[in-house]
């Protein structure tokens, strides 16, 4: 299908909207009615047609405003995009990788023409046509990967791999869930993962680190994570949390419907051919709990995650203040019926609300 | 004195050893006040004749004491800022074998282990240990402003004057703790600040 790209805004008016498209196709991040960390790491090799897994890196309506809003945060803050020296290679490889994803996977939107080094990239929703030379950065306006990710959505941070372990040397990071990419910048697995609470003793981190560092090329891997934001603000950054903290509380019975989203990060893994280093691209989706609730089965499911979340992660994530108000609203979508197991919506298949 | 015993915390907090003297042609100390008690407890005369030492008293009287050891060097810096050129020159000119030996404050470890690790020299080669003021080197997240000397939680930002909270996590190549606004939820909502460590 040809994609409608809206015209949006992920802060101040705060226009952004999903389409029933959209809705349908959200990656609700869970399979069944609780919720705890896990190693919860399966191949990327697609998924249904016209869901967030069928592509390498999904492009959906919300692109051309998304790269909009990345464009404003970096003119304000260059930090959020950084690349320490040694990195340069590792830029190329994922320049490389994104290009070849994208002009195969979506050859309307695309195209990619080598003539040896000579590369020309052709972007059509952005309008971009240029023109270089493969691994000569002089022949690019920005280095090679704050280039392509200023074209990509979601997050990127660049993992260099040495001494068993992954160093989080270069990034681009701009709709994070709270954390500075200038703070860990040059961090280590376990170093960057120090705020996370009970994963650490359950040994998660440990057999993470071991499945990434065995990712192989051409081999991906993917999870989901998930945590709340209210409003649709994609820059939730420590750097700014003394500026939007406060929207938390402006979270009542008769908003949250429309303000309070799930943001669900779908998270990719990929081996990158020359520098050996490791990407992870983490792809932001936000859904607001009133489309959310057009699905029974997301209705009911969210209603008792929420509710039985350890307090740990609730704190963590950042609303345990506002679980009260999120445990009544969404309470009147449950009616107690049994669910699905799967992410999916099975729209077909499960009944209607009860109540 | 006794030495400060640090809670068990995150992985990204360092942790700090115990200097031990080591076998080398050449030696590199720096430390500040009362750091100067480590390189007393280590120093033996053979290793003085190949030793370099930068300290900084921070008002200490330690500086006198270092001296009667006998360094093949001694300076004496006014201030950490102050010093650190001189730190990066010697560094630059390091051989194969330097022991490097790092005690004070963790503001002071943490920013010349940064211009070791930076000159080159091999972890294995650096050895830290804490002594005197537990006081944090604070990065305010916002407007990435450090704060020197921090040693009650919240505190303000002595640069944006945002009310900034404590946390653990560490970044090596800063040097420094982070520090995040606390009542941003909660505008001028501001708990009395208590010793870090209470
Ligand atoms: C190498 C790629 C990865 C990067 C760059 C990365 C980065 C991060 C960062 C920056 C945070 C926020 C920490 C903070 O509070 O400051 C985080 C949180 C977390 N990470 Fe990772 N991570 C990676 C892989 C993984 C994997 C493979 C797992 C598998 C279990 C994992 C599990 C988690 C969990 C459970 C959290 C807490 C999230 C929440 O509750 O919202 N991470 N990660």
């Amino acid at each position: 299908m040809t994609i409608q790209f809206n015209d949006e805004t992920f802060r101040d008016d705060y226009t952004f909207r999903n389409s029933d498209w959209a809705i349908k196709r959200f990656p609700f991040p869970f399979h069944e009615d609780s919720y705890m960390y896990s190693v919860n790491m399966e191949q990327h090799k697609g998924g249904p047609a016209g869901s967030v897994y069928e592509k390498r890196f999904d492009v959906d309506e919300h692109y051309v405003s998304e790269m909009r809003d990345r464009a404003k945060v970096l003119d304000e803050d260059p930090l959020r995009c950084q690349s320490l020296p040694h990195m340069t290679l590792a830029g190329w490889d994922l320049l490389e990788l994104i290009m070849e994803s994208k002009s195969e996977d979506y050859p309307d939107l695309f195209e990619l023409h080598r003539d040896g080094n000579k590369w020309r990239w052709i972007n059509k929703p952005l309008g971009i046509d240029d023109t270089f030379t493969f691994l000569d950065e002089s022949t690019l306006p920005y280095g090679p990967m704050e280039y392509i990710t200023r074209q990509a959505q979601g997050d990127y941070a660049v993992l260099d791999q040495r001494d068993d372990m992954l160093w989080m040397d270069a990034g681009m990071i701009t709709t994070q869930a709270d954390w500075s990419l200038d703070f860990d910048i040059g961090m280590n697995f376990f170093e960057w993962h120090a705020p996370v609470p009970l994963a650490h003793e359950k040994g998660i981190f440990i057999r993470a680190l071991k499945f990434l560092l065995n990712v192989q090329q051409g081999a991906p891997a993917r999870r989901l994570n998930w945590t709340m934001t209210v409003n649709p603000l994609l820059d939730t950054s420590p750097e700014h949390y003394h500026k939007w903290g406060i929207q938390k509380t402006e979270l009542t019975a008769e908003n949250i419907g429309q303000k309070q989203h799930l943001r669900v990060e779908l998270q990719t893994f990929f081996r990158l051919p020359r520098s050996n280093a490791l990407v992870f691209p983490i792809r932001c989706y936000l859904c607001s709990f009133q489309d959310l609730m057009t699905m029974p089965k997301w209705g009911r499911r969210l209603h008792r995650v929420i509710r039985d979340l350890p307090v740990e992660l609730a704190t963590y994530k950042g609303f345990i203040d506002n679980r009260p108000l999120m445990i009544d609203y969404l309470s009147q979508f449950d009616d107690g019926l049994p669910t699905s197991p799967g992410i999916w919506p099975d729209r077909e298949t499960e009944p209607p609300l009860q109540k | 004195m006794s030495k400060f015993e640090f809670p068990p915390s995150i992985p990204s907090r360092p942790v700090w050893g115990t200097l031990e003297a080591r076998s080398g042609k050449s030696h590199l100390m720096i430390a500040d006040a009362e750091g100067a008690e480590a390189i007393l407890d280590v120093a033996t005369p053979e290793m003085m004749a190949n030793t370099h030492i930068i300290f900084i008293s921070n008002g200490t009287d330690y500086a006198d004491k270092l001296r009667t050891l006998n360094p093949a060097q001694f300076y004496e810096g006014p201030s950490y800022p102050a010093s650190v050129q001189r730190i990066q020159r010697v560094l630059s000119a390091a051989h194969m074998g330097l022991q490097v030996y790092l005690a004070g404050t963790e503001s002071l470890m943490g920013q010349a282990m940064n211009e070791a690790v930076n000159a080159g020299i091999p972890h294995t080669a650096i050895q830290t240990e804490h002594r005197g003021s537990t006081a944090r080197r604070m990065q305010c997240v916002h407007c990435k402003g450090m704060t020197e000397n921090v040693e009650m939680d919240p505190f303000v930002c002595s640069h944006c004057g945002l009310n900034l909270f404590v946390r653990d996590h560490y970044s090596r190549r800063h040097a420094a703790y982070q520090g995040v606004c606390i009542d941003a939820e909660d505008p001028g909502n501001v708990p009395e600040p208590k010793g870090i460590y209470e």
